[in-house]
């Protein structure tokens, strides 16, 4: 890299990070305004599970947490708090809601990668052999499993999964305490990253298989071949690498779905990560905590698309971020 | 002398049997281990008496005692049943307005303070609204109007002061509702680390994950519990922890989690798990807004009632198993609920249902409405399935007399809000009654004066009744009286229940000591007599 392409990469790096910061902001705006939209707050919540609503204590409780204050200064109390690094208190537990997520963020986050890895090992792997034996009985018998993959729910796979252990093992693979040891963790933890990744494995698959045909018939691997490349060079190292770049951008945009397929299965396997907490604090009206979640969660999404960018470069040195 | 010897020889006989049978009953329980339960879902708070919901009392009953309690080894609650807990006795004035509690000396709260009568005190003055550190909700409020003040003498005395007498007083400090709180922590505290004096301390919450508790070595009661420590896991899908308690995951299932067809899959998968179909004292009941048109017509209530058919709703829902009842819960378990031969004569419930809708439909045409001019209603309930399935059903059988429904399932959390702002006109709720006591279900569901009496259903007369049986001392007398009001609610059609649900509850056969009640869910949840036979 020389000096201009330095400073055109830096200057990139700059205007992202201020893109970044206006999204956050966008973000932080939207979902504030949109919790507040949805009818019933806490309050409501709180005097539910006591059967009755009391009108004098409901308004005690609003006003002990702030919500009677307006909009625009609950709204800078929570940017101001953040920014201070105070997430405020949960609501229900009445607890630091930093204390409340911050376990939660490495079990998701966990889950999330080895779903991701298994998608994108299984996914790659097999749009590979797909392409590369196109019409043969294993291109149709992956292509089928490809579109069982597309169209089974992963909720009904982790109940199908969990059904399966009970009864031929006797064993149900849910979390129950915090794991020993690596290993352990990875084995609970490996049937579900499956069953979210089943989904993305598919899609990886059949758009690696396709971006691979496509590549496989241009001239510069017929040149290749007629170079007396063998087929394994001409397949892995010339067509795979060009065909990885569209593979990549669906990585990328999985990870960032990845969230709603964990809701389900953190759910169904019973794992205490943000995905399952985020839905049941969303239905709790827990605000400091869903504001403080969804936040952390864009700020990922926004890191992978950034990651994802950077990784084009990576794979196509012809990109360049400076122009 | 021969008799003599006879005598002492069977004394002799008897006192080594005692003997031989003694050790053997006490060898027989084994202490350690951590029973593992699993819970349905996020419980709101751990504070007992600021909660409506078996989801905070089936787990923290354990960390209290009560001043009495319904005897744990009992099937049945009632009057009968009621034993002593940190009061060791009780006593009422000539009057009967006054009851006395003598209580028990050398009790200690978790963290070491002694138990004394100002606990007491400081507990019914946060239930009566009158201790400054009040409750932030009180849903039981109600239970205890008639009490005046709560006087102590000395340390170990307490006495309620009434402001007539209440027969079953004493039955509303039997429930697992009803524990004694420390005075020295305030009701936050008691909704994040609670103290108590019970057999089980709380370790920890983790909010949507476990609850552990651990036993408490300074109980109280010597030798007991046997547990070492509860743990609970919560789970939220259904299929999942029914899984889990297949996979023998778990020792015991949330209380009445395994409906009736599930019930089957357990059987079959595990066949050596005990399970026990009770009923709840959980009604599935038709809320009606009185003031919403046009229902403010008692004809069109009535026609609602008689549009009922509960059999086939029960048929379907609970494979028969529910109990057709009316507001109080039905013999043989419950000990107020009216005899078949009166029910059948409550409108809506004598089981012919072609007459009874022949009659419906007559009123109706009466008042406008025929096949070409239905009227259309929406039925509100809650989305969850115990709510939604009888709302369907529901909404099918009002066709029957022209009324045209449209479920409309709203939010679960804001269920109640909703219903207290009156913004339904037709809906389908549950309802739970801790005690199977008169004075707890009419006081808190009909009475005028009730926050908890969803549709704000108001009948003078009918709350004089309610006093009336309350005062009553001779049961049967008060049985009468109770059937009568039943009779009036009925006819006003106010919250008509559908039917009383049974469901199963399972433990592995190694669980011991533990018995399920059968006319409550919310009382036998101390599990101090519970241990694991490993």
């Amino acid at each position: 890299m020389n000096g201009k392409e330095a400073i055109d990469v830096s200057g990139y790096l700059i205007r992202r990070f201020f893109l970044m910061l206006v999204t956050l902001f966008g973000i932080s705006v939207v979902i504030f305004v949109m919790l507040r939209l949805v009818p019933g707050n806490i309050t409501d919540i709180i005097f539910d599970s006591a059967g009755f609503v009391n009108p004098k204590q409901k308004q005690r409780i609003e006003r002990e947490l702030g919500l009677d204050q307006p909009i625009v200064t609950q709204y800078a109390r929570w940017i101001g708090g953040l920014a201070r690094g105070d997430l405020g208190y949960a609501y229900v537990s009445e607890k630091p809601a930093i204390q409340e997520i911050a376990p939660r963020i490495p079990v998701s986050a966990k889950l999330a990668a080895l779903a991701l890895v298994f998608s994108t090992l299984f996914g790659v792997t097999l749009g590979v052999l797909s392409a590369v034996r196109q019409d043969t009985t294993l291109d149709y018998v992956l292509r089928i499993v490809s579109l069982s993959g597309l169209s089974l729910p992963s909720f009904w796979l982790g109940l199908l999964i969990l059904m399966a252990c009970v009864q031929w093992f006797g064993w149900i693979p849910i979390y129950r305490s915090t794991p020993e040891s690596f290993w352990k963790e990875l084995g609970l933890l490996a049937l579900p990253a499956a069953a979210v990744g089943f989904r993305s494995s598919a899609l990886v698959m059949r758009l690696t298989r396709s971006s691979m045909l496509e590549v496989l018939r241009q001239d510069y691997v017929r040149t290749a071949r007629a170079k007396g490349a063998s087929e394994t060079a001409v397949n892995y190292r010339h067509a795979l690498a060009n065909a990885l770049l569209p593979v990549v951008t669906i990585v990328g945009i999985e990870a960032a779905f990845l969230i709603g397929g964990l809701i389900v299965t953190e759910t169904v396997f019973n794992i205490p990560g943000v995905a399952r907490f985020l839905v049941e604090a969303i239905r709790w009206r827990d605000y400091p905590i869903v504001q403080n979640l969804v936040m952390f969660i864009a700020l990922v999404v926004v890191l992978v698309n950034f990651i994802v960018d950077m990784l084009y470069m990576v794979l196509d040195p012809r990109i360049k971020f400076g122009n | 002398m021969n008799s003599r010897l006879g005598l002492a020889a069977l004394g002799v006989l008897a006192l080594a049997a005692v003997l031989a049978s003694a050790p053997s009953a006490a060898l027989a329980q084994k202490s350690g281990g951590t029973l593992r339960i699993y819970h349905r879902d996020n419980l709101p708070s751990a504070s007992i008496h600021e909660e409506a919901t078996i989801s905070t009392v089936m787990p923290f009953m354990g960390v209290f005692n009560n001043l009495v309690l319904y005897d744990q080894a009992k099937k049945l609650n009632s009057d009968a049943t009621i034993v002593p807990d940190l009061a060791e006795s009780w006593s009422w004035d000539a009057t009967r307005t006054k009851l006395t509690f003598k209580l028990r000396q050398g009790v200690k709260w978790h963290d070491g303070k002694p138990f004394t009568a100002k606990d007491v005190q400081c507990t019914w003055n946060r239930l009566t609204g009158k201790d400054p550190d009040e409750f932030r909700k009180n849903p039981r409020q109600v239970w205890w109007q008639n009490l005046k003040e709560v006087s102590v003498n000395g340390d170990y005395e307490a006495t309620f002061h009434l402001n007539r007498p209440q027969s079953s007083f004493l039955s509303m400090f039997a429930s697992g509702y009803t524990p004694v709180n420390p005075c020295h922590v305030s009701t936050k505290e008691m909704r994040i680390n609670p103290i108590g004096t019970g057999p089980f301390k709380f370790a920890e919450f983790r909010r949507g994950e476990s609850l552990r508790f651990v036993r408490n070595p300074d109980y109280w009661k010597k030798g007991l519990p046997y547990l070492d420590a509860i743990e609970w896991r919560v789970i939220e899908n259904r299929s999942t922890r029914i899984l889990a308690f297949i996979a023998d995951e778990f020792d015991l299932t949330f209380v009445a989690d395994v409906s009736i067809p599930l019930l089957k899959d357990v059987r079959s998968q595990a066949p050596k798990a005990v399970c026990e179909v009770a009923p709840q004292y959980v009604s599935s009941n038709l809320i009606i807004n009185p003031s919403a048109a046009p229902f403010n017509d008692p004809k069109i209530r009535r026609a609602m009632a008689l549009a009922i058919d509960r059999k086939t709703m029960i048929d379907i829902l609970s494979q028969g198993k529910s109990d057709m009842s009316g507001v109080m819960l039905p013999p043989p378990e419950g000990n107020w609920g009216m005899p078949p031969e009166l029910l059948r004569k409550l409108p809506g419930y004598s089981g012919d249902v072609a007459k009874n809708r022949a009659e419906a439909r007559k009123i109706m045409e009466s008042l406008g409405y025929g096949p070409k001019k239905t009227l259309k209603v929406k039925v509100s309930t809650r989305n969850i399935p115990i709510y939604r399935d009888p709302a369907v059903l529901l909404i099918d059988q009002l066709k029957q007399i022209y009324i045209e429904g449209e479920l409309e399932v709203i939010d679960t959390s804001i269920w109640h809000a909703k219903v207290t702002r009156k913004e339904f006109s037709v809906g389908m709720n549950l309802t739970g009654v801790p005690v199977d006591d008169p004075d707890v279900n009419l006081y808190e569901n009909y009475s005028c004066n009730s926050e908890r009496n969803l549709t704000q259903y108001c009948n003078k007369e009918v709350d004089k009744l309610i006093d009336q049986q309350s005062q009553e001392p001779d049961r049967e007398k008060r049985k009468k009286l109770v059937w009568e009001i039943e009779r009036r609610l009925a006819e006003d059609l106010a919250r008509p229940i559908i039917y009383y649900d049974r469901a199963a509850t399972c433990w592995q056969p190694r669980v011991k000591g533990f018995v399920l009640h059968h006319n409550s869910i919310y009382n036998n949840w101390r599990f101090e007599n519970v241990w694991l036979d490993r």
